[in-house]
């Protein structure tokens, strides 16, 4: 009972803040509305018995990923903007009918999976002790071993990379 | 009937340790700060205040400063964004406030037979948890510090939040060494693991078996809080800080999370290398000496005292890990922000790495 | 709480992402609305390991983070190194090498 409430509150949650962040103005409302839909989305995830995704999720998308959004925003002073969407109507349009038909495809592909009963894969029981940390510990180094240290160079990588592109190139007389 | 009254105590319990970290304390350590500042450097402090003529020690003060920042005035600044500007401090007020949901004051608690944990919230990833709440706290700080339509203000927000995300990362991977050494992450087990004596006297506690992370720990959990010596993002005489705009309760909001956020990082060290609320030879003697009866219809006599006096030993150790923070702050001065910046990545980064591997050697062939 | 319900609000909120990422113009909201999608996908994978009661879909969104955080960086440092040339973040503003 408490489950299908919260359910539908942070699906609720997710679904207008997700519009919100599409639809307004300011490019910090923007983000701000990612947040809340991220919040959503951690709430799903302990739903779904797991809690370590959970935190690592809110660890990294809502407490590195999306202040390096803020920053960039706030430093390069993005304020209201009202041509903020694509010049063309027709554009618009089209992106629109692009956005029906996926979400018609999506609903329409789950319902014959699911609901008409096509597809059942497995148990669907509930197992409360599903998604803690030791056992998601032990998987990341027995059988994810090779993909957990590619990930590592993969950061390094990206650190380098991204300290390279945004460096500033001083010439010595300035 | 009987669930009723036990899940009434319970929540009364939870209450009571809330009500006394967060609203008990702050103000307490608003005294604390002006008297021990005073005893430090020779002089009296603050204590004109009185009520029908009672100074009480100038402990009046902290209800004082409250009043003045109720009825100062409290204005938002021309161009300034009014629903984040109003929104920021009380987003950096909830992330404080809600880190204390993890924290263990004491064991279990036995209400009409049935045990109690006395934690407000029994997260088995409550580690992960801290760390959430903790990356979070950024926000309160560049948000209101962009709202307030003043340069200056987003520019210390900027270094506000490029300090706090910095050593964000020395806290957590000086935790690793202390996951590794108890084996959990959930905080109330990592404080039971805490109880066994190590060569028949010293008791398991974290400051014994990971003295380096408990100096990174508090270095980084300091400069977190930007307290002293690590406060070149507030500046107060220097610089330009992030909450210049503010006046009033907005201000006053943003003294309290500095309070709540030292609280919380003394909670935490006293949770992960103190021994939490483990009161070492003391529970033993307690459980000999008193009895099984009932007390007062639902309680056990003995688990009664011993929950006491576990909640005690916390209160007195987090007290005791507040005064150290309060002396280092008026020991020494204010870095430079560069010398913060390098003490983050280029020291205290690589000594927590160093334990990482040290304690995962040890654990390994030992442990 | 079936399985569909959850898969029908991750669809929900790609295709949100997809309207974004074709209709604004600001390249960072547009990275923003790709996040979303990232999530949306995150969801369906969380989802079907609590349905297949195996733990190598949360192992999988693990990564997917993981992936995420490295794009996030690198984007973000090629949309403030355009900026610096162009002054702008505007993707239809940025057509040098169009014909």
């Amino acid at each position: 009972m408490l489950e299908t409430v919260l359910f539908f509150a942070l699906a609720l949650l997710a679904v207008t803040a997700a519009i919100g962040m599409i639809v307004h103005r300011s490019p910090v409302y923007s983000v701000l509305m990612l947040i809340i839909t991220l919040f959503s989305i951690a709430g799903f995830y302990v739903l779904l018995n797991a809690p370590f995704v959970a935190a690592v999720h809110m660890i990294v998308y809502a407490g590195a990923i999306i202040v390096l959004f803020l920053f960039v925003v706030m430093l390069l002073d993005l304020r209201h903007e009202s041509d903020r969407f694509t010049l063309t109507k027709f554009s618009r349009v089209l992106a629109f009918i692009a956005f029906l038909v996926f979400l018609g495809e999506a609903i329409l592909l789950v319902k014959v999976a699911f609901i008409d009963g096509g597809l059942d894969i497995g148990l669907g029981g509930q197992v409360s002790q599903l998604g803690d940390t030791p056992s998601i510990g032990k998987l990341l180094f027995t059988a994810y071993l090779l993909p957990f240290e590619i990930a590592s160079v993969l950061l390094l990588v990206a650190i380098i990379g991204a300290v390279i592109l945004a460096k500033q190139n001083l010439k010595p007389s300035q | 009937m009987a669930d009723f009254i036990v899940g009434a105590v319970e929540y009364l319990s939870k209450f009571i340790f809330f009500i006394i970290a967060v609203l008990v304390i702050s103000p307490v350590l608003t005294w604390v700060e002006r008297k021990q500042s005073a005893v430090m450097q020779d002089r009296i402090g603050a204590n004109r205040a009185e009520i029908l003529g009672l100074r009480m020690l100038g402990l009046f003060h902290a209800l004082a400063d409250s009043l003045k920042l109720f009825t100062k005035e409290y204005f938002v600044p021309k161009g300034a964004d009014r629903l984040i500007f109003h929104l920021a401090p009380c987003i950096s007020i909830f992330f404080a406030v809600m880190g204390f949901a993890v924290i263990p004051h004491a064991d279990t608690l036995i209400i009409s037979g049935q045990p109690v944990e006395m934690q407000i919230v029994n997260l088995n990833i409550g580690l992960l948890y801290f760390f959430a709440v903790l990356g979070m706290a950024v926000y309160g700080v560049v948000l209101g510090a962009w709202a307030s339509n003043n340069n200056y203000a987003l520019l210390g927000g900027l270094r506000a939040s490029a300090q706090m995300i910095s050593y964000e990362v020395s806290i957590g991977i000086s935790l690793v060494g202390i996951i590794l050494v108890y084996q959990s992450v959930d905080l109330m087990e990592i404080t039971r693991a805490q109880g066994d004596l190590l060569f028949g006297f010293l008791p398991k506690w974290g400051i014994f078996l990971q003295p380096l992370a408990f100096f990174i720990f508090m270095a980084a959990g300091i400069a977190e809080t930007k307290r002293i010596p690590f406060d070149a993002p507030e500046g107060e005489s220097e610089i330009v800080g992030y909450f210049i705009e503010y006046s009033g309760m907005g201000f006053g909001m943003y003294f309290l999370t500095d309070f709540l956020e030292t609280i919380l990082i003394a909670c935490l060290t006293v949770t992960f290398f103190l021994g939490g609320w483990q009161a070492p030879f003391i529970d033993g003697w307690i459980l000999q000496t008193f009895s099984d009866s009932t007390f007062l219809g639902i309680f056990q006599l003995n688990n009664f005292i011993l929950t006491i006096v576990q909640f005690l030993a916390f209160v007195f150790k987090v007290c005791l890990v507040i005064f150290m923070m309060m002396t280092i702050r008026w020991t020494l001065p204010r870095f430079r922000y560069d010398q913060i910046m390098n003490l983050g990545w280029k020291m205290l980064l690589p000594l927590s790495l160093f334990n990482i591997v040290v304690t995962a050697i040890i654990v390994y062939f030992i442990g | 709480m079936p399985i569909e319900y959850y898969l029908i609000v991750a669809a929900i909120l790609f295709s949100i992402g997809v309207l974004g990422v074709l209709t604004r113009r600001n390249a960072i909201i547009v990275f923003l609305c790709i996040e979303l999608m990232l999530n949306a996908v995150n969801l369906t994978l969380v989802a079907f390991s609590n349905h297949v009661q195996n733990l190598d879909g949360q192992v999988f969104v693990f990564f997917v983070m993981i992936v995420a955080a490295a794009e996030v960086a690198v984007g973000l440092a090629l949309i403030v190194a355009i900026f610096r040339q162009k002054e702008t973040v505007y993707v239809d503003e940025i057509n040098l090498m169009k014909w």
